[in-house]
Formats: structure tokens, C-alpha cells, sequence
């Protein structure tokens, strides 16, 4: 019958109430916002800057999460990037070469001389003068392979040594390849993170997603352009010894090297031995500088195992020039002029202040650790995402306001709580998205639209269901309580098939579509509870009130 | 006085002409597919890979001065249009340009947006770019297939629940009407040459929401009335079903179709062709669940007496649902 105890009253109450709360900060936006970034700056640390009157604009003891607006009603920056997980197994296979010249040059009485062959960059090809030796020269190379560290991987090493008559062949394995993947995302997803962060942007979103790909959204940011010349850089530092001086990119090299442009000098190139002596991974500092000419320089520090390798290099080979390689460009070749113990140094080149800023950021954060190719890039401009907000605001108001005076036309006070009830679900969307902490977006705005239409379908069923319970010379509470009872399966059964639907959306979705379905799922909710429970106990409350004897829906 | 959209009581005859209302579908069904067959989709870039620039401008655009100067650039297929809509400011002139993908280049190089920019800004000195989207032939082609997926696999969820909530000749009948829906709607986008993109995909899975909504209310009743009018035969049942539900189902179309249009007519024209999908899918998805759904219904039949032998046993539908 008519009856809702007390204490189910309070909580659906409670639940309006708090979605309500929830909901409120969002109609305060550049207020709230002002005040959470104030808030994050004092925790962060910093004062002053009119930070203390920001943060006092909204009271501390009130919910202060937003709907995250999403990059087409902002206005920033979107890529997809793609990580060339090749470029590393091509790394890995080039730095083995100096390992295995100085195992099999120990075993030089048994297997003869040896000579790297040119071959594919993802494989190394040893030749040795005593065929017949081919087995042992395997099993030596073969004590360089490691187990591979990862779950799927356990139990097999990271090499693949064969032999192929006289020539040793060395791959990775296809464990090792897996693994090897799995590293270089997650550093190139760090590594991306760090850039970003140094650059300070708010909320940048940094995801990954599926095996080798990764999400960058940054709202507020001018330009993908911007983006991809913060984050596309490779900046890969490495240390190589020199062979000569070239003047044509096509000029011989020999097996195991390489031939690489200068960068400020046009026509020169440098053949350097491929394998590297310190990489920029080593680096634990850099910072920008000046040398002793008062040009901009980045002076740098190696952790202990690079300045092991670079002093013992430079005690070696004095005399001799060293170049210094960035994304494969040599940015210099000093001789070395003595031994360089501590692991510290200079890199001169034509820097101008700003390049040798930049640099200094990007060897701190990190070198990418293979390239990345983009393959989807957007950028919307702020005004736009501005024009989409204020026209998704009045299409809003205008729906709203049409359909809370349509449902008052068709059911009268009937009409007036289902609108009651439209209003509170709108509110608890709001509330519901800002807890989640979902993102609003353009299609999302088109889906709190269509919710507002569909939403009052529940009291529509409701309400016309009551109309026929009352054809049938029932009684105002009993046509009201069978109105309800009956309607319930239609509606339990109408919104778990369009919930169906807004999960496979999310599921399957990206971006838009994903904003979409989250504010579509969360109307579909909001508006079922707000249907069964709020209307009803609205007219239940009217029922006890009124006890009228007729009734007109 | 209320405003009453369908009379209080009605008892029209859904099913004394479903000759029609066959044949009317069969028609629109056919002709979607010919159109799409025939003229195709104008897809987005998002499905089709390249990149599109949206451009303002205080000047009035002429497309044929934007495309002289694009011309020497050589990037090959580039479309200009101009957008016009009723939210735009006076001084407010917006053009779309989109530019094929480039060979062997994934999205757009900062060099090709550089190059774009100072050949318009010759025409238009106050160009300014205000979005720029590049997506590249790999991604596109995935899209695609991820749209189409998850619109086979929202048909099948959908399926299953309906056959695990009623019995399979009402899953039957209510993926008809969706894919009746869908069809439809695909024509529709093919004979206007309105951009198809990730967007509409949002909304063709709505509209498959919406239908279903629609069909699974009628269902509903029918369920009902079943179980009480246990004589009557199927047709009758149907229609009755169909009378009792009229008023809520006109209702919320109009409701719905109401917000729809206000997004139409003030949303901007972004999100217009997505607007248009909906307003299209609600239209088409209410008179769906009234005569494709149930027309189905009528066609298969539904086992109404438990106690006797199962009519169908012996043919192709026997122990379907056993």
C-alpha cells in the first residue's frame, strides 16, 4: 500500500541531497577551479600571488571535484602516439658487439680472427677464420645470454646464439622481444609523463593503451605541434669513439660502424664506431651553462657505473677525438685532452640559451627509448570549445524548460513532481559525474540532452499506467500503488537494455564516444532512481496530504 | 484541461494492414542499401584517415581563392566548404578544409599545418586555425572495425537478454526492428552525404538503445496481456497491447524529439549531424517497435499454452528454447 517507512524517506532524501552537493561546485566552474589549483599550489608548497584570496573564494568544508571537461569543450591538445618497440631490440643487438669481440678475442687460439659482418640492424652476424670451431664459438657467446625477467618469459634467456657455418648469428629471443616491449612502454609512458610535468601543465591525461600505444591529452596547450616538439624528441645521448671524418653521408664506414652528420656543420660527417661507450641513460644531471668562452653549454654528471666507463675511456684514448651524438646528429667531437675522472663534463656546441634550456630539460627527464610515431593528432582551439559549451548550455536550458512545460500540460500536478524529479536527476548527473570524476565532452552534453527527454519516460509509464488502473474503477491509492507496482518490470526492463548498450559503448569506445556513453549510463541510473523512488514518495507524501477522493492524472 | 496527444481510449488496427507497413520497410530498407551500396558514406577522417582544418575568419570565404591557394602545395585530394549556421557570429566565417592522408606519413607533419596556414593567411591576413585534426590510415582502419563490432555486440547483448527475459521469438522480433533501425539510419546518412564519423556511431548505438526501449515497453504489455487474455488469439492480443502503450509511447518519443531539437536547432554545428542521427533514430525507432517488432511477433508466433505439446515440435523451431 501508500506507505513508505520513515526511514527510507530520510535516505532518499539524503541521496537527493548529497547528489545535489555533489553537483553544486559545478554551477560555481571557473570559481571552484580557481580555488582547487590555489589549494594544489599552497600543498605544493608555494605562497603568495594572491594564491591565500583564491583559495578563500569557495568554503573548504563543501565538495570541490568538477566534471572534467573534456578537450573539445577546452580547447588543448590530443595524440596518439605509437612506440617504435623495434628501435630498441636494434639498440640492444648494436651494444652486444664490443661483449662478444672481447670473449671470442681471449678465445682467439681456437676460433681465429673475427670479423662483424653487416647484416640486418635487428641481428649480429660474428665471422670467425676457423670454421671448425664454429661450436665452441657459440657456447662462449651463448654465457653472455641472461635469463629473462618476466612472468610469461621465465625459464628461457634473452638470447638466441646459432650458428650458420662459419658465422655466428645472434637475435633476441622472442621472450626477451615481449619483455623488452613491455619495458620500453612503460619508460616511454614515464619518461613522456616527466616531460610534460617539467613543462607544467594542468591535469594532463597520460595513458596507455593496448600493447604499444600511448594517449596524451593536454587541455589548454596552444598546438599538437607544441606538444609533439615537448614530447617527440628522442633526445638519445650517447658517447662515441671517432674513426674519421667524412665529407658524403654514402661515405664507406666498415662493419660496425656508422656514418653520422654534424649538426652545425653542414657537410660534415663523422664515421663513428656504432657501439657506444656512455649513453644519456647514465646521466643522473644536466643543466645548462656556460663554457669557458662564455658560450651557452649543459654540463652533465654520469652515475658511478658511466663515470667508470668514461673515465677508464678517456685514460685510454687521449689524444684521440670523442663525439658526442644527440638523435643521431654529432652536436661535437672534442679531443680528448686528459684523463676525466668523477663522471661530469660539458657538451659545447652553436647552443643558444634557450636550446641549451631545452636540452638540459629533455637529458634530464630522460631519453625516449625508442621513437614514437603519432598516429592520430587532434587540436581544438579554446574559442571553440567555448562556442561548443555556451551552445550546449542554452540547448540545455531550452530542453529543459521545453519538457518541464510539456509534462506539466500532460499530467498537471502529476507533471509537476515528475519535473521536480527531471530537475533533481539532472543535478544528480552532475553529482554523479563529478564523483567519478569523469569528463564531460560534447557528445556528453548531446547524451545529458537526451537523457532529459528520455528521463521522464519511467514517470510516463508510471503516470499512464495509473490512468488505466483508474479506467477500471479502482481506488486513488490503489490505481497510484498497482500503477507503480506494474510499471516496474517495463521500466527495469527498458533501461537495463539501454544500459546494455551505454556499457559496450564505454567498453568499446574511445574519446567522445566514451564521454557519451559515461553520462548516458550515469542518466539511465539517476533517472531510474529518481522515477521508483523520488516521484513516488513525492506522491505518496501529496496522497497523505490531500487523501483525495478522485483524480485526474 | 491536458494536452492529450493520443485520444483516451484507441483501438486502431496496427496489424489489418501489415501488407503496408511490410512492404513500406521493405522499401526503405531496400533503398538504403542501394544508396549505400551506390554512393557510399561520406566518411570522416576519423574513418578514413587525413586531416581536417576548421578555419575563422572576420572576411567573407571565398572557397575558390582558399583553393587556388592550397593548390600549389600538392597535397593532393583537399576539399574546401564553407559552414554556415545560424549560431555564428556576423563576423564569424568558418570554412573545413580536409586534406587526404599523405603517402607514407601516419598523421599530419607540423611542416604541412605551417605551409596551409601562410598560403591562407595570402587570402584571409586574420586566418586563424581553430581545430586541427589529423588521424592517420592505421587508426582509421581500426575505428572502423571497432565501430562495426560494437555495434554487432550491443545487437547481441541485447539478444540474449531479451530471450533470457521473454522468449525468443520477442529477441527476434526486437532485433529486427534494430537492425530495420540501423539500416535506416545508414541510408539516411548515405542519401544526405552527412559526414559519418566516431561520433555517429554514438549515436546509431543509441538509437539502438532507444528502440529497444521502445519495443521492450510494447513487449512488455504483450507479456502481459498474454498471461491474461489466454483465448484471445496473438493479433488481437498485439493490438490491444499496442493501444494500451500508445500514449506513453508517443509521450516519449515527443519528449525525447523535443530536447533532441533544441540540440539541433541551438547545439552549433559541430554536433549537428550526431543531433540529426538521434532525432532520426527516434522517429524511426518508435514506428519500428510499433510494426516491425510486433509484425515479427505476429509472424513467429509465440507458444502461449505450457500444458499442451509444443506446436512447433517436429519443424526447424522445435527445442529451440529447451
Amino acid at each position: 500500500m501508500l506507505q513508505i517507512a520513515l526511514w527510507k524517506r530520510v535516505l532518499i532524501w539524503s541521496v537527493c541531497a548529497l547528489g545535489l552537493l555533489l553537483a553544486l561546485p559545478n554551477a560555481f566552474y571557473p570559481r571552484v577551479e580557481a580555488y582547487n589549483d590555489a589549494t594544489a599550489s599552497i600543498e605544493a608548497g608555494f605562497s603568495g600571488n594572491g594564491l591565500e584570496e583564491q583559495a578563500a573564494m569557495w568554503p573548504s568544508v563543501l565538495p570541490s571535484s568538477l566534471v572534467n571537461l573534456g578537450l573539445d569543450l577546452r580547447g588543448g591538445a590530443h595524440l596518439l602516439a605509437e612506440v617504435q618497440v623495434e628501435d630498441v631490440y636494434e639498440t640492444r643487438i648494436k651494444s652486444l658487439w664490443p661483449d662478444v669481440r672481447n670473449l671470442l678475442r681471449e678465445e682467439r687460439a681456437t676460433v681465429g680472427t673475427i670479423r662483424l659482418q653487416p647484416s640486418d640492424p635487428t641481428e649480429l652476424r660474428v665471422k670467425i677464420s676457423k670454421p671448425e670451431a664454429i661450436q665452441q664459438a657459440v657456447t662462449i657467446v651463448r654465457s653472455l645470454a641472461q635469463p629473462v625477467v618476466s612472468l610469461t618469459g621465465a625459464g628461457s634467456t634473452d638470447l638466441v646464439v646459432s650458428a650458420e657455418d662459419d658465422t655466428i648469428v645472434v637475435t633476441l629471443s622472442e621472450a626477451e622481444k615481449l619483455a623488452t616491449d613491455e619495458r620500453t612502454v612503460q619508460q616511454s609512458l614515464e619518461i613522456i609523463r616527466r616531460r610534460i610535468d617539467e613543462v607544467g601543465t594542468r591535469e594532463p591525461t597520460i595513458q596507455r593503451q593496448g600493447a604499444d600505444r600511448i594517449l596524451i591529452q593536454v587541455p589548454g596547450i596552444g598546438s599538437a605541434s607544441e606538444l609533439k616538439a615537448i614530447i617527440g624528441t628522442t633526445a638519445q645521448l650517447t658517447f662515441n669513439p671517432v674513426v674519421g671524418r667524412a665529407s658524403d653521408a654514402n661515405a664507406p664506414a666498415g662493419a660496425g660502424n656508422e656514418v653520422v652528420p654534424s649538426l652545425d656543420e653542414e657537410g660534415v660527417y663523422y664515421i663513428l664506431e656504432s657501439a657506444h661507450v656512455v649513453s644519456g641513460e647514465e646521466l643522473v644531471d644536466a643543466q645548462p651553462s656556460f663554457d669557458q668562452n662564455g658560450r651557452p653549454a649543459v654540463s652533465f654528471r654520469f652515475n658511478p657505473s658511466g663515470a667508470r666507463a668514461f673515465g677508464d675511456y678517456t685514460a685510454d684514448n687521449i689524444g684521440s677525438p670523442f663525439a658526442i651524438v644527440l638523435d643521431s646528429e654529432v652536436i661535437s667531437a672534442p679531443v680528448i685532452q686528459s684523463h676525466i675522472p668523477g663522471g661530469s663534463g660539458i657538451i659545447t656546441g652553436n647552443f643558444s640559451v634557450e636550446e641549451s634550456t631545452n636540452l638540459a630539460v629533455l637529458l634530464r627527464a630522460g631519453a625516449l627509448p625508442a621513437g614514437l610515431e603519432f598516429l592520430e593528432e587532434r587540436t581544438i582551439g579554446p574559442e571553440l570549445g567555448q562556442d561548443s559549451i555556451e551552445a550546449g548550455r542554452i540547448a540545455c536550458l531550452v530542453a529543459f524548460g521545453a519538457v518541464l512545460i510539456f509534462m506539466f500540460l500532460s499530467y498537471g500536478t502529476f507533471g509537476v513532481f515528475a519535473n521536480i524529479a527531471l530537475i533533481i536527476n539532472v543535478g544528480l548527473i552532475f553529482g554523479l559525474l563529478s564523483l567519478i570524476g569523469a569528463t564531460l565532452t560534447l557528445p556528453g552534453i548531446a547524451g545529458i540532452v537526451l537523457t532529459i527527454g528520455m528521463a521522464v519516460d519511467a514517470n510516463v509509464l508510471v503516470f499512464e499506467r495509473i490512468k488505466e488502473e483508474l479506467k477500471s474503477k479502482k481506488g486513488v491509492a490503489r490505481a497510484i500503488d498497482l500503477g507503480y507496482e506494474k510499471a516496474l518490470s517495463a521500466i527495469i526492463d527498458a533501461n537495463i537494455t539501454t544500459f546494455i548498450t551505454a556499457v559496450i559503448l564505454f567498453a568499446m569506445g574511445s574519446g567522445p564516444v566514451r564521454g557519451f556513453a559515461i553520462t548516458l549510463g550515469a542518466g539511465i541510473m539517476t533517472s531510474v532512481f529518481t522515477a521508483i523512488f523520488v516521484t513516488r514518495l513525492m506522491v505518496v507524501i501529496w496522497y497523505e496530504r490531500r487523501r483525495p477522493k478522485t483524480l485526474e492524472v | 484541461m491536458r494536452l492529450r496527444l493520443v485520444p483516451k481510449e484507441t483501438a486502431w488496427d496496427f496489424f489489418g494492414k501489415t501488407k503496408i507497413s511490410i512492404g513500406f520497410s521493405s522499401i526503405l530498407i531496400v533503398a538504403s542499401i542501394a544508396f549505400f551500396l551506390i554512393q557510399g558514406l561520406n566518411f570522416g577522417i576519423d574513418f578514413r584517415g587525413g586531416t581536417t582544418i576548421r578555419t575563422e575568419s572576420a572576411q567573407t570565404v571565398v572557397v575558390g581563392d582558399y583553393r587556388d591557394a592550397i593548390a600549389p602545395l600538392g597535397l593532393g585530394d583537399v576539399s574546401i566548404t564553407e559552414v554556415f549556421d545560424p549560431t555564428f557570429e556576423e563576423d564569424q566565417n568558418v570554412t573545413m578544409i580536409r586534406i587526404q592522408a599523405q603517402e607514407g606519413q601516419e598523421s599530419v607533419t607540423v611542416d604541412v599545418v605551417d605551409s596551409v596556414n601562410a598560403a591562407l593567411l595570402q587570402v584571409a591576413p586574420d586566418i586563424t586555425f581553430v581545430s586541427v585534426e589529423s588521424v592517420g590510415p592505421k587508426v582509421s582502419g581500426e575505428l572502423i572495425q571497432t565501430a562495426v563490432i560494437a555495434v554487432l555486440l550491443a545487437i547481441g547483448a541485447v539478444l540474449i537478454y531479451i530471450w533470457l527475459r521473454f522468449e525468443w521469438q520477442f529477441a527476434v522480433g526486437a532485433v529486427a526492428a534494430l537492425v530495420h533501425d540501423v539500416i535506416l539510419t545508414i541510408g539516411i546518412f548515405s542519401v544526405l552525404q552527412i559526414k559519418f564519423d566516431l561520433a555517429i556511431i554514438a549515436a546509431l548505438l543509441t538509437i539502438v538503445g532507444y528502440s529497444l526501449n521502445d519495443t521492450v515497453v510494447v513487449f512488455d504489455r504483450v507479456r502481459e496481456n498474454l498471461r491474461r487474455y489466454k483465448k484471445r488469439d496473438l493479433q488481437e492480443v498485439l493490438n490491444l497491447s499496442i493501444n494500451e502503450t500508445l500514449s506513453r509511447t508517443v509521450m516519449t518519443s515527443v519528449t525525447t524529439l523535443l530536447a533532441l531539437l533544441a540540440l539541433f536547432v541551438l547545439g552549433g554545428d559541430v554536433i549537428r549531424g550526431f543531433v540529426f542521427a538521434m532525432i532520426w533514430g527516434v522517429i524511426v525507432g518508435t514506428y519500428s517497435s510499433v510494426f516491425v517488432a510486433s509484425t515479427a511477433l505476429l509472424k513467429l508466433g509465440v507458444k502461449r499454452d505450457w500444458s499442451k505439446p509444443d506446436n512447433n515440435s517436429g519443424n526447424q523451431f522445435a527445442n529451440v528454447d529447451a
